[in-house]
């Protein structure tokens, strides 16, 4: 009887443990095997040495696509907290019909990305894109969205703050009511104007969602597959090649496991290191 | 004011939805400059699309993966959860730690070696290689801890009582009440594996076997559509309205699950 409740709790986190092990721990031991390694699956494996790690710093696709995450990041994060922020603190004033604009606002996220890139993409389209009607239609000339390579990736951005604001705005929304009523009020007795108020008091108690929003947009970027995947394909001249739009290809196209692997070790340090260096940044707020 | 603001916000969050049904059922040589209503309804599009690609059949399949990787989540999330949250074993703290630093592994790094197990195990076009590897899921484990540890000690210390085993503790005692638990887990996962492209584009070569975002993905990228923008909208349509639809019905919960996620990672 004893010896049964002691076991008991090994059976029941025995799933996760056998999960751990094959699916993550080996994974990540192998990953590094393959990275010393060229192989195509099929082939016996050749080990290489440091071939992956030169290969991987003189590989343009590579920095590019570095870039291209980059670019998407520098357009996305701003973007993504000044429109999450501006329609969170109206949502905040205790409207009518509150519901029915964050249930507006929140349908892009629960789509598939699939969906909204095809339908994107058509809204980009050139000829008869909705965009560049509505841009001719006021006497403008036609933009590439998806076909100049200086503004693809920024259309993509846009389409991907478009998809993805309406989470913030809730996480926003939440952290909103996280600050107390009594600092408002406060400070309108002592005549601060709405800006003043909002630069104050609510930026700096809302300090630790916008960090939770740089965090998750961060790692979001690098995760970029699908929208270049169905819109460009990575072009033009490789202009929306992403982090894991290129581990596809060198894996899943060209089968080089080993230097797929090497991407993709890199790409995952460099998300950890940023990521980590953004938490740095929380705990000296604090 | 702020009505106004929000209604031109709101519109431009719906209506690109709107403008894809309308130009789904648009003749196709009126999508290029349609913007509020085609001058005649037409269902040719989806008829195209039906006889081109089998999605009836990635309905099929996408409903048993999600179907099939939700219930594995929430059964094997609430046997570690209860285990890491109500039972004191050796080693607790340790699988517990495991499992926050799982979380913040990014998949990048375990993706290639991954599919080799997929195609070692000869998993490759198989629905085992879309549903296993996501039997287990670390944030729903963390979510059910986190939910059980509210439960106090003498609910399960009375059903033992009563002759209860561990798994009827779980089931039968636990289960029913941490439904606000189990809604928030089943519709995250369930809305994570119906959108999920990147994994089924890996292991599924088969067409028969694929699921409907990457069957869609493929139409939409491959040549079959024949550059007809009605057919490609159609089957974005197919793909999005299961989700859109459970979405209208439990949306308050789709976004209280979606704003928790969020708020824990």
């Amino acid at each position: 009887m004893i010896t049964r409740k002691k076991i008991l709790p090994y059976l029941l986190v025995s799933p996760y443990i056998v999960h751990f092990l094959l699916f993550v721990a080996f994974p990540v031991v192998f990953s590094i095997v393959l990275t010393f390694h060229k192989w195509n699956i099929i082939a016996p494996m050749e080990y290489t040495g440091l071939n992956n790690y030169v290969r991987l710093f003189n590989d343009k696709t590579f920095i590019k696509s570095m870039g291209n995450t980059l670019i998407f990041l520098v357009i996305h994060i701003p973007l993504q907290i000044i429109v999450a922020l501006f329609l969170a603190e109206i949502l905040n004033q205790k409207l009518k019909l509150r519901g029915v604009f964050r249930g507006a606002f929140f349908l892009p996220v629960i789509v598939s990305g699939v969906v909204v890139t095809i339908l994107w993409q058509q809204l980009y389209g050139f000829d008869t894109g909705l965009f560049n009607r509505l841009l001719t239609g006021v006497g403008l000339s036609k933009v590439g969205w998806l076909t100049d390579p200086g503004i693809a990736m920024i259309s993509i951005a846009v389409m991907a703050t478009w998809k993805n604001v309406g989470l913030y705005i809730i996480l926003f929304l939440v952290g909103l009511q996280t600050v107390p009523a009594q600092y408002y009020e406060a400070a309108d007795l002592e005549g601060a104007n709405h800006w003043q108020k909002f630069f104050k008091i609510t930026l700096p108690m809302i300090n630790p969602t916008i960090f939770m929003v740089v965090i998750l947009s961060t790692i979001g970027g690098f995760s970029l597959f699908i929208e270049p995947y169905i819109m460009t394909g990575g072009g033009p001249l490789n202009s929306t090649v992403s982090a894991v739009l290129y581990i596809y290809k060198q894996g899943f196209f060209y089968y080089h496991m080993g230097y797929a692997a090497t991407l993709g070790l890199f790409f995952a340090f460099i998300i950890l290191a940023v990521v980590m260096i953004q938490k740095k940044f929380i705990e000296k707020d604090h | 004011m702020f009505y106004l603001a929000l209604t031109i916000c709101a519109v431009i969050f719906v209506y690109p939805f709107y403008w894809m049904v309308i130009a789904s059922i648009a003749p196709e040589n009126e999508i290029g400059s349609l913007t509020i209503m085609p001058t005649s309804l037409t269902l040719s599009s989806y008829a195209q699309m039906v006889d081109k690609i089998p999605i009836g059949g990635a309905f099929i399949n996408s409903l048993i993966v999600a179907s099939s990787i939700t219930i594995g989540v929430l059964i094997f999330g609430s046997m570690i959860g209860y285990a890491l949250s109500k039972l004191v074993f050796k080693g607790r703290d340790l699988i517990f730690y495991i499992i926050i630093f799982t979380m913040t592994l990014p998949f990048q790094i375990t993706l290639i070696p991954q599919y080799i197990i997929m195609v070692k195990f000869g998993w490759i076009d198989t629905y085992w290689a879309l549903i296993v590897p996501y039997l287990i899921n670390a944030l729903s484990i963390i979510m059910f801890r986190q939910y059980f540890k509210s439960i106090p000690d003498s609910l399960i210390d009375a059903a033992r009582l009563d002759g209860c085993n561990e798994l009827q503790i779980i089931f039968r005692i636990l289960w029913p009440n941490s439904m606000p638990a189990i809604i928030t887990i089943g519709i995250i996962t369930f809305m994570a594996s119906w959108n999920e492209v990147l994994w089924p584009l890996i292991v599924i070569r088969d067409e028969s076997l694929m699921t409907m975002p990457q069957l869609v993905t493929l139409f939409a990228v491959g040549g079959r559509a024949e550059s007809q923008l009605g057919v490609k909208l159609a089957s974005a349509v197919m793909l999005a309205l299961p989700i859109v639809l459970a979405y209208l019905f439990f949306q308050k919960y789709f976004i209280q699950s979606m704003a928790s996620t969020g708020i824990k990672e």
